[in-house]
């Protein structure tokens, strides 16, 4: 280590540029996300007459879903620190864990997007549910996203073996999948457990 | 086919439909020209599939011009309806084309002339001036272009296929609801701008990891040039202005799609939380434009006038004053919503306080320029033909800026004249100057000076006698985005601002006349030491144009304009390490993204579902293709470094 600050030192390496960028990327993610909370918050109350968050919302799935992305974001975390041990049944396995619970959270959010339009309180019922459906529906394309991506990198790793490149996004896509998380717990508390009082 | 038919193709109308003939003409013209001389596979290799920075730099600027083009036809089409459509005339422009017209002329030239001049400049001098050899990603910078070029044929193909928004540049619901707007025209502006806005936002989040995280060794932050500061600062609005656009103009287009109530006036939605998020976009938009176009006066004053600009320190703060402020002022242009005079009073103090680091910028250039030694160079006119242009206009901003004047000139034509006073004095005067500075850098040879000369004058004078009439008309009362008028003793003033517009014709002209003069001289105009106008900073200290590797040694700084005072000191820099180095190679990444994305973009303004679906997925597929194939190098021999370090010394001896 030099004694001179790391800005003297000339450009970052490729681990750090691509890990910073993507940092850069997920904050703009997250202020995408914060335009739907803010048309959220100005059309909770505008219900047209229709059902609202109390009569709509059914905490115990959220509960599973909230458990299923909590875990999900840990075993992600186990994976990654297995493909830097290079201990591929570990590697596999937390990451077939991770992307379990990620399908399982999408089954049970697509389950209660089918009830809900079943229930005629589909997204063009009112303004309140038109922000409600665009703004969970816009974490879970990511989250279906996210194990596509999940599916390619595994898929990459298995044919190329523990690469500095692959680690790489592995390491990007283990952010990715803790900021959806963090949306998550805003979403969980602005709209699930506020809306349900 | 969905909404598609052969209804869609103009042909009873004989104004667009020979905008498209001309087009159309004009693009074969264009291919049989490429095919016939066999340029494709040097097109292929060098350009379309090129991630080198500097070859993506001026294809944006180059993109720029095009569209700047197709914006100032529209521009002086308007200006001709207004200078006849008097008292009962109802001139030769029919009103739906009319407001397509004002529409697409507003989005091109924010959109498609002024961001990507400024994002070119940017691509194009930052690597250079921060003395690396790329920007952090060069294939996703690559794909950043496609995607803007990808927007802007969209717009471009709603001239031909159906018809453009009707909405003006901003699509203000309820008008831009179904309900009211129940063509084509909205969908393709929301496609093409959801394209765009994704190439910006990538750019953004490039440059800005760039700028953090790549300098030459030995550059901190207080020895970047302030052109870098600007970039950093206008890309940092970007990363977080466009995500808000992305969301805003999706929560329109699920409205228009699948009915949804984000806006609508039924089903309790709310028309002024689309006021509210787009112009917290809008606002700092404008800032992305002028901050870039600040920065590039500083380097043209420090280097005309052969001294350190003033007050960097100051330049510094004001920069990062004016990022963080301009999200503090959106409300302003909406004073008339009534929020109440306490919200109003805090964006209008908000809004005056930015006037004061933009004072500071102002001042410091104005002493940089004292007791200089200025080089009236064709840059330098231009920047100074912005102080005095930008200030009255900012002025005029200062003045709007006061909720209970604002009531009164809201919607006026005193707005148009303001906002074209600092986006034409500012970012337009700007972009001149920056393409006049670096042209010989990318080129390896000057512009023609008295052509620029002409094109200047001619775009000052244009510029005054085109909008000053119209900061009059709009205390006289006459609103915006009218297609013909009554009140008859309006027209002298419009007759004048057509002949501004004339003028402005005679500088376009000029600049055409410029670079193709400068062109066929370009042996005589050679600029072989790569330091035409004794500069100060790194991008001066390499070759013109630069090889793909920027440096054959990365520059060390130990100060501001360290290249300066390399050269006061005739201390060269060191020479070329003996060792092999590698770039990125090319990538047709980006070219087929846009592709894909022009593609999807037109499926879904027709809602030909099956054309959509399928290419999104084959879209996906590529990635997946692109991101299989590991990202190859290619690799530059020291032998060959070496050999470009030699004759680099030698020339500049």
């Amino acid at each position: 280590m030099s004694a001179q600050p790391a800005s003297l030192d000339g450009p970052a390496s490729v681990q750090l540029t691509v890990a910073y960028g993507f940092w850069i990327f997920l904050l703009s993610d997250i202020i995408m996300f914060s335009a739907l909370f803010a048309a959220y918050a100005v059309l909770v109350g505008q219900t047209a007459g229709g059902p609202g968050g109390r009569e709509l919302f059914d905490l115990h799935t959220v509960a599973v879903e909230t458990l299923c992305l909590l875990v999900s974001s840990y075993t992600c975390g186990l994976g990654l620190v297995a493909s830097e041990d290079r201990v591929p049944a570990r590697f596999y396995g937390f990451f077939a864990l991770t992307f379990a619970l990620g399908a399982t959270f999408l089954v049970l959010e697509i389950s209660e997007f089918a009830r809900l339009i079943g229930a005629s309180a589909g997204p063009s019922r009112s303004a309140f549910l038109s922000a409600f459906f665009a703004l969970v529906g816009l974490h879970g394309v990511h989250i279906a996203a996210g194990l596509l991506w999940l599916c390619f990198l595994v898929a990459q790793f298995a044919v190329k073996g523990p690469q500095a490149f692959l680690r790489r996004r592995l390491g990007c896509f283990a952010l990715f999948w803790h900021a959806l998380d963090i949306v998550w717990v805003g979403l969980l508390s602005l709209v699930y457990l506020m809306g349900s009082r | 086919m969905g909404r598609l038919s052969w209804a869609a193709i103009p042909i009873h109308q004989p104004l667009p439909m020979a905008a498209s003939l001309f087009i159309i003409v004009g693009f074969l013209v264009l291919f049989a020209l490429v095919s016939w001389k066999g340029w494709w596979p040097y097109l292929w290799r060098e350009w379309l599939t090129s991630v080198d920075h500097k070859r993506i730099g001026v294809m944006y600027i180059l993109l720029a011009l095009v569209l700047l083009l197709r914006g100032f036809i529209d521009a002086l089409m308007m200006r001709s309806q207004l200078a006849v459509a008097a008292g009962g005339a109802a001139g030769y422009l029919a009103p739906e084309h009319y407001d397509q017209m004002f529409s697409a002329h507003g989005t091109i030239m924010i959109l498609f002339m002024a961001m990507p001049f400024m994002v070119g400049l940017m691509n194009f001098v930052v690597p250079l001036q921060l003395g690396v050899r790329d920007v952090a990603f060069p294939t996703l910078n690559a794909a950043s272009f496609w995607l803007t070029a990808a927007g802007a044929l969209l717009v471009n193909i709603s001239l031909v296929v159906g018809e453009f928004a009707r909405t003006g540049w901003l699509p203000y619901p309820p008008l831009s609801e179904l309900q009211f707007s129940p063509g084509v025209g909205v969908d393709y502006y929301l496609w093409a701008l959801e394209i765009s806005g994704l190439g910006s936002l990538l750019a953004g989040i490039n440059l800005v990891t760039t700028i953090l995280k790549l300098r030459a060794p030995g550059m901190d932050y207080m020895r970047m040039p302030v052109f870098c500061w600007t970039a950093l600062a206008s890309n940092l609005l970007i990363v977080a202005a466009f995500p808000l656009l992305t969301a805003t103009l999706a929560m329109l287009l699920l409205d228009r799609y699948v009915g949804m109530h984000f806006f609508t006036n039924d089903g309790g939605g709310n028309a002024m939380l689309f006021f509210n998020l787009i112009w917290a976009w809008g606002h700092p938009e404008v800032y992305i434009l002028i901050l870039p176009a600040f920065g590039v006066f500083s380097e043209v004053f420090a280097t005309f006038a052969g001294k350190q600009v003033f007050g960097y320190r100051s330049m510094v703060m004001a920069t990062m004053a004016i990022c963080l402020l301009s999200f503090m002022v959106w409300l302003h242009h909406f004073f008339t919503m009534g929020a109440g005079a306490d919200v109003n009073g805090f964006f209008s103090i908000m809004t005056i306080i930015i006037a004061v680091p933009t004072g500071v910028k102002i001042f410091n250039w104005l002493f940089t320029l004292y007791q200089g030694r200025l080089r009236f160079e064709v840059p330098v006119l231009w920047a100074l033909g912005f102080m005095v242009t930008f200030v009255i206009g900012g002025m005029s901003g200062v003045l709007m800026a006061v909720p209970p004047a604002d009531f009164v000139l809201h919607n006026s034509v005193f707005l148009v004249a303001h906002f074209h006073n600092v986006i034409i004095g500012g970012v337009l005067f700007g972009g001149m100057a920056g393409y006049n500075y670096w042209f010989p850098k990318a080129f390896g040879f000057t512009l023609d000076r008295r052509w620029g000369v002409v094109s200047f004058w001619c775009w000052l004078v244009g510029f005054y006698v085109a909008f000053m009439p119209l900061y009059a008309l709009g205390l006289l009362g006459m609103t915006r985005r009218m297609q013909h008028y009554a009140d008859r003793s309006w027209q002298p003033y419009l007759i004048v601002a057509e002949a501004g517009a004339l003028i402005i014709l005679c500088g376009i002209v000029a600049t055409i006349v410029q670079l193709v003069v400068s062109v066929r001289s370009r042996d005589q105009r050679r600029d072989l030491t790569g330091d035409p106008w004794n500069g100060r900073t790194l991008e001066w200290s390499t070759a013109s144009p630069p090889p793909p590797f920027n440096f054959a040694v990365l520059p060390s700084v130990d100060s501001l304009d360290a290249f300066w005072r390399r050269k006061q000191a005739s201390a060269p820099h060191p020479p070329a390490a003996r060792v092999d180095i590698e770039v990125p190679s090319n990538s047709a990444c980006g070219f087929v993204t846009a592709v894909f994305a022009v593609v999807a973009g037109f499926a879904l303004v027709w809602h030909i579902w099956w054309l959509a679906i399928g290419d999104m997925t084959g879209g996906v597929l590529a990635m997946f293709i692109f991101g299989w194939t590991e990202r190859r190098k290619t690799t530059i021999a020291a032998e060959e470094l070496v050999a470009f370090d030699v004759r680099q010394r030698t020339a500049v001896t």
